[in-house]
């Protein structure tokens, strides 16, 4: 259906940039059948491998999440420093129109299927900074979000839980956002250009 | 050496799959002690396996080129080469390997071959983590090599073969023969060398958790990572059967091994707790100075 979209314009990047990136437009790729996706599915719910990127306030509340109280390692949850192994994005908390770029610069990097855990109620409909001119209101208009934690902030109690749940919807097999994004991603794209004023950036960063 | 060679080959691919599942279990059970130290209850031992299926199991993958491809590949070449010439079990068909004469010479340069891939890997991928690391890494690999080496050095003089399984045999017939008590020396030399191939804290420069994350493997992923996870198993259980093969009298039997490497490797676990991490300058001249000193006194004590 999507025939036509073969390479990605690049058109806010410079003549002499454009060669450096990708312009392959991103495919989705489906989940197999049977068996072997369910068994995937269970490993890929008991390892979930966090960004670690503190992009909000909540990301305060991660510290606990990892240290000897909560102890997020016992259910095989593990930070990562690197988007490309990582497998969980958490956005913690409100989402400024620079840190925007940055999240869908690391979100584009990790590699399918990844997942995102929406902390707090900025990213739910903007909280406190709902008339704010430099945060955005619905972090959802740019990235998928596979679960959300309300609350402001979350304690790390509820983080656990949000991560429970998203366990649950991955072996359900129910947690295929990462294809959601590719099937909508002219949509988000547009969304994301809206807002982003100096982008200077390949459309999508693989 | 009358058997079949695909009777051989099948001893090599089930001995290389024992030894993944250990050198595996030791990793996650490493990340229990880690966890129990600082007051955690920890993953459970069994989570490098789950690690593992998860990243063979990405839908995506992306390629920097051509040595990008082949960097885990000669990583995984380094870690089963380095197995596959060690003798694991003394006596036994199945585990006795490959195990050749001058084998020894072989195994260092299997130790070295799979981290040079590595580097040249890591180096295509232009993450300036990567980079850092890679130069950090080798760095401190050849500071190491250099006591390993004059331990390896003063065990060929002492029993006048570069054998792994003639070494074996001239320490079978009580403890009291193995290397650590007939020349003291040669081992606390390569042990110290061991603790920086393991790259546990105070040596743990090249992955530098607070500086540079990951280190090499930072651009790695998907299937990429996962063949590398896989070689932190088969390499990490390699190392620890070579030592114990070199230094604590080899094993007879499977539990003897299981018990040994767990015994040594646990020597680098609790010195990883409990010290902090050197700076690279730091950790290359004390690799350069203490143990490499030592392994020259082993050797000129068994030269005069």
């Amino acid at each position: 259906m999507k025939k036509e979209h073969k390479s990605l314009l690049n058109t806010d990047l410079p003549d002499f940039e454009r060669d450096y990136f990708c312009d392959t437009y991103p495919q989705e790729v489906k989940p197999l059948k049977g068996f072997i996706e369910k068994f995937l599915n269970w490993a890929r719910a008991q390892s979930l491998w966090i960004l670690g990127f503190g992009t909000g306030c909540g990301a305060i509340e991660l510290r606990p999440l990892m240290t000897a109280r909560f102890d997020m390692f016992r259910y095989g949850m593990a930070p990562r420093p690197t988007p490309r192994q990582s497998c969980v994005f958490i956005i913690g908390g409100y989402a400024s129109i620079k840190t925007l770029k940055r999240i869908v610069r690391s979100y584009e990097q990790i590699q399918a299927p990844k997942f995102v855990l929406a902390l707090g109620s900025c990213t739910i409909n903007g909280g406190m900074y709902f008339d704010s001119y430099n945060t955005i209101n619905r972090i959802d208009h740019y990235i998928p979000v596979d679960v959300y934690v309300t609350g402001c902030m979350p304690r790390p109690e509820a983080i656990i839980a949000g991560l429970r749940k998203l366990q649950e919807r991955i072996m359900q097999g129910k947690a295929e956002k990462a294809n959601d994004y590719i099937k909508n991603f002219e949509w988000y794209k547009a969304n994301q250009k809206k807002i982003i004023k100096d982008w200077n950036m390949p459309d999508f960063n693989w | 050496m009358d058997t079949p060679l695909l009777l051989k080959i099948l001893y090599a691919i089930i001995s290389l799959g024992v030894i993944t599942i250990w050198g595996l279990t030791l990793n996650g059970v490493v990340r229990k002690i880690y966890a129990r130290v600082q007051g955690r209850i920890g993953p459970p031992f069994w989570q490098p396996f789950i690690d593992i299926i998860k990243t063979y199991g990405k839908r995506t993958a992306v390629a920097h080129g051509i040595m990008f491809f082949l960097g885990p590949v000669f990583r995984i070449a380094g870690g089963i080469g380095t197995y596959l010439f060690i003798p694991a079990i003394i006596g036994s068909t199945v585990f006795s390997n490959f195990s050749v004469s001058g084998d020894v010479l072989l195994v260092m340069y299997f130790i070295f071959f799979g981290q040079l891939g590595m580097a040249l890997g890591a180096g295509e991928s232009g993450h300036p983590y990567s980079a850092i690391g890679v130069a950090r890494g080798l760095a401190q690999m050849t500071a190491f090599e250099v006591p390993f080496a004059l331990s390896i050095i003063a065990l060929a003089i002492q029993y006048k073969t570069l054998n792994i399984t003639a070494i074996i045999m001239a320490q079978q017939g009580g403890f009291l023969n193995w290397t650590i008590f007939t020349n003291p020396l040669a081992t606390i030399a390569a042990l110290i060398a061991l603790l920086g191939m393991n790259m546990h804290n105070p040596f743990s420069v090249v992955l530098a958790p607070q500086e540079i994350p990951i280190g090499p493997p930072t651009e790695f992923h998907g299937s990429y990572l996962g063949l590398m996870q896989t070689n932190r198993g088969i390499f990490n259980a390699a190392k620890l059967v070579l030592f114990m093969n070199l230094f604590f009298g080899g094993a007879t039997n499977i539990f003897a091994m299981i018990i040994k490497t767990f015994a040594i490797y646990m020597i680098s676990v609790i010195v990883g707790v409990s010290f902090p991490r050197f700076r690279v300058d730091q950790s290359i001249k004390f690799f350069l100075s203490v143990p490499a000193v030592i392994a020259l006194i082993s050797i000129i004590l068994l030269i005069i």
